[in-house]
């Protein structure tokens, strides 16, 4: 911060700089309301005695846990429970898969020197070019030829195999990170008869811990909040995955009178799991990396 | 001041500085070269080495390798098998790919049987799948011969060839990326470049209702048909130039704003929180934060909902009487477009504060305090210093954001579905080149157009990042801030 030496100056811009906070905490407190307003909005409809939507004020004039208690137990028109452990199951195994995958891919490119290696990055890159949707109808018929999209256990492995199988292309933002893990590290354990292996299990992971932490977070929430290829791959109810389930208490024909205030308290309960997470990932954002390197 | 978010501020330059060091021209030469090429093997080969090349493992058996060799074997037998049961009718199938989905009569048990033969699409997916297994195979011959030839070499320098349990060894250390790669790199063939040269080859064929009534399960090879169909001016096409161009010119348009709009309104934001005077920071970026917790479908759908005809927005406008008629957010063009990079702002502010904070605080103080005693005002500070230092930290983020706005389908088809739609025509006015491969393909049928649209998509996107990334200072200059 600046020192004034004069004392007029320094008046005129210290009360400059008091009407500059002033102006400040009023936008951003504006801004946050209008953050803030839908995820209210959401919380309240979730209470909402009255189940369909177009009501005339902004928040629910009688509240009820009704919903909640319907979306869970009343399995007759949708099965919320059943997709709601569906998808968790799925994104669990798919959070491990591409977590093991993203990390041993990003190992071998920062650590590890083979002739396939510019090669293999600088296709990724072109292939991340291509327009995903492209590739979404052709799962489909491959997971299909693999009888992988029949309901039941059929269908959670084909969600799992097609949501994990590319996932370790990537790479970009783990192994950005592993580059920047001083080498001296791995020479040292070179020394002390390190294999390469040992060398990413027993020092780059452990130094790596927050990084492996946000990827192990985003491969979970990528399959848990997916739409557009749960969409391609489950075509009937009896597979849908949850954002499948509230996208059709919202589309469906003639679903939303009912299921409007029961969508909000589905939102809620999805939401549930990710900020838990985040809060998880705050934990170990404070972990400092400090001290792997002394001298 | 650094206090933590769920986000990663250091996640941003780690991604600038992996796509700087993998982007093509700006890779160091550092690979090693191998010395037992498949070149070499050619010139230098025994018998064995040679009898290698047809019989694959014979030569590591001959020295002594024999689980590998015989590992070899059996995959060569494998794939012999393969293409006698399955590959190569298949890839003779794409010859006469329009035989496929007839009705045919074959002799069973002595009865004739009417029978539909594979649809084409299947055929298609077979050959293209068994003309996969062979490359994969050709790879995998070019891998064994060069295996021969090493355990040739190293049989004779060291009178034994190494053993299986060496070789286990080696996996483990050595050639660590031969055991931690397979894995991953197996899925992203299978998973992501099969599906995706399967499509491609979809717009070489008449996979669609373009004058063909039976393209569900018949269809032909039809050349260059489909792209002179993109270039052609005649109305009445679900698919002509006049709209692709529309659709093209919106998709920069969009992807233009919101990439921009979001970046430099985070980024004013990110600097109101980051100012001296400001307290409870962690607080005001947590209320930011909180936004990415509720998942983008469930907003979308929330927000498409309340500024619908009847929604609650337009009912309590016209209940305090501000407006007299439902205002067409959706229903006219113009409003559609201007809502969703609105509502899109809402979406994407949150992950440009979070990737923009840590950066921001990362800026030297000392460039400050010199423009200062050099008498520069707040703008002045803003547009030299800060500004030239963000874009140079972030044009790769940058690029990654305009690409990811090109192929951003949740936002468009959760809040407009790509319309509002003219009757009679394939996309509407918020459709996005995505969202129409997505509508023409999934909902329509029409694979073949949809993937002739892709393959644009693609040249699109590939010449744009290439041309902004090598005119862009951070490539002109890697390093060159620190």
């Amino acid at each position: 911060m600046r020192k004034s030496t004069s004392g007029v100056g320094a008046t005129h811009s210290y009360t400059r700089r008091r009407l500059g906070d002033a102006a400040t905490y009023v936008f951003l407190t504006v801004a946050g309301i209008i953050w803030l307003i839908p995820i209210f909005w959401i919380f309240m409809e979730s209470f909402n005695a009255f189940p369909g939507p177009y009501s005339d004020g902004f928040i629910p004039s009688h509240y009820t846990l009704r919903n909640y208690v319907q979306l869970w137990t009343d399995n007759s028109q949708l099965a919320f429970g059943q997709m709601y452990v569906r998808t968790f199951v799925v994104a669990v195994f798919t959070c491990l898969i591409s977590t093991a995958f993203v990390l041993a891919v990003s190992y071998s490119l920062s650590r590890l020197r083979f002739s396939f290696r510019t090669k293999f990055m600088n296709i990724v890159l072109v292939l991340g070019m291509f327009p995903g949707i492209m590739v979404v109808a052709a799962l489909y018929y491959i997971l299909k030829t693999m009888g992988l999209t029949a309901s039941g256990l059929p269908i959670i492995i084909g969600l799992i195999v097609v949501y994990s199988a590319g996932s370790g292309a990537g790479f970009f933002v783990m192994k950005g990170y592993m580059d920047t893990i001083p080498m001296s590290l791995d020479e040292a354990a070179t020394l002390d008869g390190c294999t390469k292996w040992q060398i990413f299990t027993k020092i780059i992971l452990p130094v790596a811990r927050p990084m492996v932490v946000y990827q192990v977070i985003t491969s979970f929430l990528s399959p848990w909040l997916d739409f557009v290829l749960a969409k391609a791959v489950t075509r009937t109810q009896n597979n849908f995955t949850v954002a499948l389930g509230l996208w059709q208490m919202i589309q469906g024909q003639g679903w939303l009178t009912q299921w409007y205030a029961r969508f909000a308290a589905g939102a809620v309960c999805v939401s549930v799991p990710i900020a838990i997470l985040f809060m998880i990932m705050q934990r170990f954002y404070t972990e400092s990396m400090s001290g792997s390197v002394k001298g | 001041m650094r206090d933590n978010n769920p986000d990663s501020p250091q996640g941003t330059a780690i991604v600038a500085s992996s796509v700087v060091s993998s982007m093509p021209g700006s890779v160091s030469h550092e690979d090693a070269h191998d010395a037992y090429g498949f070149r070499e093997a050619c010139r230098h080969g025994d018998i064995w080495t040679y009898l290698s090349f047809v019989v694959l493992g014979l030569g590591n058996v001959m020295r002594g390798q024999i689980v590998k060799g015989l590992c070899w074997l059996l995959v060569e037998a494998a794939f012999i098998a393969f293409m006698i049961v399955g590959g190569v009718p298949s890839i003779v199938g794409l010859w006469h790919l329009d035989t496929g989905g007839k009705l045919v009569n074959v002799i069973q048990d002595g009865f004739s049987v009417a029978t539909t033969t594979a649809p084409s699409y299947v055929m298609l997916l077979y050959g293209m799948a068994s003309l996969f297994i062979v490359v994969m195979f050709v790879a995998f011959w070019w891998f064994a011969v060069r295996s021969a030839y090493r355990a040739q070499v190293l049989a004779k320098r060291n009178g034994t060839a190494p053993s299986i349990v060496e070789d286990l060894r080696d996996l483990t250390d050595r050639k660590a990326q031969n055991s931690l790669m397979s894995l991953p790199v197996l899925g992203i063939l299978v998973f992501t470049v099969m599906p995706l040269v399967y499509m491609i080859s979809m717009a070489f064929t008449g996979y669609g209702p373009n004058g063909n009534p039976n393209y569900v399960s018949t269809f032909g090879w039809v050349g260059l048909r489909n792209f002179k169909t993109l270039f052609s001016n005649q109305s009445g096409l679900s698919v002509n130039l006049h709209l692709f161009i529309q659709v093209a010119i919106w998709t920069l348009v969009w992807a233009f704003f919101a990439t921009f709009l979001n970046y430099f309104l985070g980024m004013f934001i990110a600097m109101l929180i980051n100012r001296p005077g400001i307290r409870f920071k962690g607080f005001w970026r947590s209320v930011f934060a909180m936004s990415i917790a509720v998942p983008q479908f469930v907003s979308l759908l929330v927000m498409n909902l309340m500024l619908g005809q009847s929604g609650i927005v337009n009912n309590l406008l016209m209940n305090a009487h501000w407006i007299s008629s439902p205002l067409p957010f959706w229903s006219n063009p113009m409003w559609a477009r201007i809502t969703v990079i609105v509502i899109n702002l809402w979406i994407g502010i949150p992950f440009t504060i979070m990737q923009v904070t840590g950066i921001l605080q990362n800026i030297p103080a000392e460039l400050y305090e010199a423009a200062r005693v050099d008498g520069a005002n707040a703008w002045q500070l803003f547009r030299s210093v800060t500004m030239p230092y963000m874009f140079f930290v972030m044009t790769p983020y940058l690029i990654t954001t305009f690409v990811g706005n090109v192929n951003n389908f949740n936002v468009i088809y959760l809040l407009t579905g790509g319309g509002p739609t003219p009757t009679g025509q394939s996309a509407g006015a918020t459709d996005l080149l995505i969202t129409w491969i997505y509508s023409l393909s999934i909902d329509k049928g029409n694979y073949s157009m949809a993937s002739v649209i892709g393959i644009f998509t693609f040249i699109v996107l590939a010449v744009i990042s290439l041309v902004t990334y090598r005119s862009s200072a951070s490539y002109k200059n890697e390093g060159g801030f620190q």
